[in-house]
């Protein structure tokens, strides 16, 4: 709850358009089309009409989040989400969700490195009381002290739960910050602990100040409405909200990076785990935007699915990996890392696995993907653009977050035809370009065993259970 | 293709406490000739199919041998008539079908969702029959993957929360299937042998023990069509047996794991309740106020709004085949963890005797009663609910009755109902963390 995104993972077989509207005898014109509207002061809105079920999804969408931050202030976009829960004047806290919840609702928040989001899912009739209370807490929130105080003390144990427990999430929180040199994608969306501890209301209040404004936010409708009534909502909620003067936040392009960097972490654990990342162009910083579609066809063909290459290899066919997965995120504001997470098969050594990996990537330079790899791509993309909508909540969440990036939520119409085109060239191209030791960084955890953690902290660990 | 048409459930308009109409969907069920349930929902919305089949086949029936249903289950698409896990996998994957397996403590279940376009959806189940009616569970196979499974065994070692989750189930369950994980231990994954896969798949895997759920835009010839086709490579069989009922716990029982985490891993409960048990309503709506509605819920009020204590702080019961846990969790830093189990165990009797508010009661309601139609606002989520209702032979109109049922939950049902089956003088407490173990406390106690 207030969940945290650490790592929106959307790839080319969940993130796609939408684009069939197909024999529904309920099918009006306007049905699965977007339709959009802006308000005077800059609001966005954002409505799809699905009306299978008497229910609606809402989501406002503030463009600011974990890269927005500067170091010393990390995880203030994530504490300020938890804090929109602790009430204005006219809704004290824990009002706003216990007022939902007696309607019949369900209500949370998350935030990711580029946006923080709100979402109410909800009986159709019930939007107007959710977008009255969502416009409340857009610019009166109280951003009580004594409040504040408690809800740092949950985040610090989200984090401890989230990250510090966890050896994996530990050593992809250190990966970032050293893969990225000054891009602001070097820091953990849920802060370093020691920022949590120094971190006071009046940075919130700040934060809050400088950004939540309908200038800086997206309204995302999907479900049981009229988009008419939908925009005469927003605009009896969210119009009368005066639009600020939002910060200009310097580029923070990362710097070219000049050899491969690595990390070793030392950890109590069991198993060891290995992150190879490329940094790589995403939609928004590409040069040309089809290096990014290629990128996004080339993770395909590497772990688009069980007949992917890198299962077929190394899981299967070398037996070298127990796991593994490669990640490119087409949707994001900064330049990306295109990343291999491997856990090694029982024996086998972080060398060999690096060294299989970089093969595969280097078979791709040598040889062209066959036809039968980028039908299968192709095939899965258009098969998961019908599935998605069978979820109103991960429609809003394309739009809200392609909105927030400034791509516009037709991107997500092009997006079949984009990696439809494609050639087996370009894939080799991108592969060439990016996928290189130049643009490289590697992290190796290590499993420091319970046994020794304990000696070391002079703890009698035997490890066994004591019950009575 | 003799089918026998059990029922037919017309569908029902029902009005809600939102005031809004809510359409029921219209359960189809019937028999394969060779024994295996069928429950089928037409849904016209988009062009796509979801097909489920669920067996009587977790870990429940691992007979000693932790995680021999998962292996069973995992190894079915590694290879299946004479074709191997590559060609099975490319073949769904070259009509974007999307294969799902996954192997719980009661259901084992193989599924596939694909576009009905007529081509794709051929390919689709054609590759799903292959998978279901002729695994080759061949030797090498079966060596990789349980490798794999050893390294999964390991990885659980190095999570708090699954090494609490699982000391919990043991304590809970003793001699009963429900104790061992499902993914398999330590010990028991060296006692894995191909031939206990394919006897497993022989007792299992057969139309009698079998639940084929279908949802989407095809039509019922159609269904009866896929149906026929799934079935016929299955033997008819028979239906697994009963399981041993969950006895109550005996006695109090408090474990503590020393562990190097910062947090501490807390999970308190006892045996619960069954599906279809007949306090199900109550207990149900019993925990809804307690731990079960997020942010309006006593648990978080006390342990999160009010103290900070834990991010993440519920309660809910598990109802399976046989009595599934009632459980409340919460991690905390390691030094607050006394005083969590504390809280958590005062509550629970402050709880017990004075039961829910009227108000809070009344609340519960609203929101379960009204976020209903939520929970069917999909093909993905309509199939889970057939699930449910098939395999554990609840009534048809389950989901018609759902909200009557809800609504006429009373504050004396509740409290009466929860005081009944919750004995808060034997519960399991299981603490995992850097906290200090009853050794430790003694020996603090004898140097004082």
């Amino acid at each position: 709850m207030r969940i945290y995104i650490s790592l929106l993972v959307l790839t080319a077989f969940v993130l796609g358009a939408i684009l069939f509207v197909f024999n529904n005898e309920r099918t009006l014109h306007k049905e699965g089309e977007v339709q959009a509207h802006e308000l005077a002061n800059g609001m966005k809105i954002r409505v799809i009409e699905n009306h299978r079920a008497p229910v609606v999804v809402s989501q406002i969408w503030y463009n600011v989040g974990g890269s927005a931050e500067h170091n010393g202030i990390t995880g203030v976009s994530h504490v300020l989400e938890h804090m929109m829960f602790k009430g204005t004047t006219a809704y004290p806290a824990g009002k706003f969700s216990e007022i939902v919840a007696a309607n019949g609702g369900k209500e949370n928040a998350f935030t990711s490195k580029d946006y923080t989001a709100y979402f109410q899912q909800i009986s159709s009739d019930k939007l107007a009381m959710c977008l009255r209370m969502e416009a409340d807490r857009m610019r009166n929130l109280l951003l009580d002290e004594a409040e504040f105080l408690k809800e740092i003390e949950v985040v610090k144990e989200e984090r401890r739960l989230r990250t510090d427990d966890k050896p994996s999430a530990l050593l992809y929180e250190r990966f970032n910050a050293m893969a990225y040199t000054n891009s602001p994608y070097r820091q953990p969306i849920i802060g370093w602990m020691e920022d949590l501890e120094s971190m006071t209301i009046d940075d919130l209040r700040g934060w809050y100040r400088n950004w939540y404004a309908p200038n800086n936010a997206t309204l995302v409708v999907v479900g049981d409405v009229k988009s008419e009534q939908v925009f005469k909502l927003a605009k009896e909620y969210f119009g009368a909200l005066a639009s600020v003067s939002l910060p200009v936040i310097k580029p923070r392009r990362e710097v070219e990076q000049h050899g491969v960097q690595r990390l070793t972490m030392q950890l109590p654990a069991e198993i060891p785990t290995l992150i190879m990342g490329y940094k790589v162009p995403v939609l928004a910083s590409a040069e040309s935007p089809e290096e990014a579609y290629a990128l996004e066809v080339l993770a395909g063909l590497l772990d688009g699915g069980e007949s992917a290459r890198l299962t077929r290899n190394l899981v299967r066919g070398q037996q070298l990996a127990t796991s593994l997965g490669a990640s490119y995120n087409l949707y994001a504001r900064h330049s990306e890392l295109f990343t291999f997470s491997v856990i090694p098969a029982d024996g086998v050594s972080m060398e060999q696995l690096e060294a299989a990996i970089k093969q595969e990537i280097e078979l791709i330079k040598a040889t062209p993907p066959e036809q039968k790899e980028l039908d299968r791509v192709i095939a899965q993309v258009l098969a998961a653009s019908v599935y998605e909508q069978d979820s109103s909540f991960y429609r809003a969440m394309q739009i809200g977050i392609l909105e927030t990036l400034g791509l516009g939520w037709q991107a997500k119409d092009q997006y079949i035809e984009k990696i439809k085109a494609v050639s087996a060239d370009q894939v080799q191209q991108v592969a060439r370009k990016y996928l290189v030791d130049k643009q490289l960084s590697v992290a190796v955890l290590e499993p420091v065993t319970m046994a020794q953690t304990a000696l070391e902290t002079g703890r009698a660990a035997s490890g066994d259970a004591h019950a009575y | 293709m003799l089918i026998k048409n059990l029922s037919l459930i017309t569908s029902l308009l029902l009005s809600l406490f939102s005031a809004q109409v809510l359409a029921m969907p219209e359960i189809q069920r019937w028999q394969s000739d060779n024994g295996a349930k069928v429950m089928y929902v037409h849904a016209n919305g988009l062009p796509m199919l979801d097909v489920r089949v669920v067996f009587d086949a977790g870990s429940a029936r691992d007979d000693g041998l932790s995680g021999l249903a998962a292996l069973t289950n995992g190894l079915l698409a590694e290879g299946a008539g004479g074709l191997t896990a590559q060609v099975l996998a490319e073949q769904f994957e070259s009509v974007g079908a999307q294969l799902e397996n996954d192997s719980l403590r009661d259901m084992a279940i193989v599924g596939v969702r694909s576009l009905t376009d007529q081509a794709y959806l051929d390919t689709a189940l054609a590759t799903l029959t292959t998978v279901l009616s002729q695994p080759d569970f061949n030797q090498p196979e079966f060596e990789r993957e349980l490798a794999r499974m050893k390294v999964a065994v390991t990885a659980r070692k190095q999570s708090p929360a699954d090494i609490a989750e699982e000391a919990f189930y043991q304590a809970l369950y003793g001699d009963h299937p429900y104790a061992s994980p499902t993914g398999g231990t330590a010990e028991s994954v060296e006692k894995i042998t191909l031939e206990a896969i394919r006897a497993f798949y022989k007792k299992y895997y057969v139309a009698s023990n079998a639940l084929i759920v279908i949802v989407g835009a095809i039509d019922r010839a159609q269904a009866e069509a896929i149906v026929n086709r799934l079935s016929a490579g299955l033997a008819a069989g028979e239906r697994a047996a009963p399981l041993p009922a969950v006895k109550p716990l005996a006695e109090n029982t408090v474990i503590r794991i020393p562990y190097p985490s910062k947090q501490a891993h807390i999970f308190m409960g006892q045996p619960g309740m069954k599906r279809g048990d007949e306090d199900y309503f109550s207990l149900y709506m019993a925990n809804h106020p307690f731990g079960g509605s997020g942010f309006a819920s006593r648990l978080v009020e006390t342990i999160r709004e009010e103290r900070g204590l834990a991010y993440s702080v519920y309660s809910y019961f598990s109802p399976m085949r046989e009595a599934g846990p009632f459980i409340m969790g919460m991690q905390t830093r390691a030094d607050q963890a006394d005083q969590s189990v504390a809280l958590l165990q005062a509550e629970l009797e402050k709880y017990l005797t004075e039961g829910p508010a009227e108000k809070e009661l009344a609340d519960s309601i609203s929101n379960v009663v009204g976020s209903f139609p939520l929970n069917l606002d999909g093909n993905a989520k309509l199939l889970g609910y057939l699930a449910m209702i098939g395999f554990y032979d609840l009534s048809d109109d389950y989901l018609q009755n759902f909200v009557e049922q809800i609504e006429s939950v009373s504050v004396a049902a509740a409290k009466q109902a929860m005081a009944r089956r919750i004995q808060p003088d034997r519960m399991v407490t299981v603490i995992v963390g850097d906290i200090a173990t009853d050794q430790d406390k003694k020996a603090e106690t004898l140097q004082e």
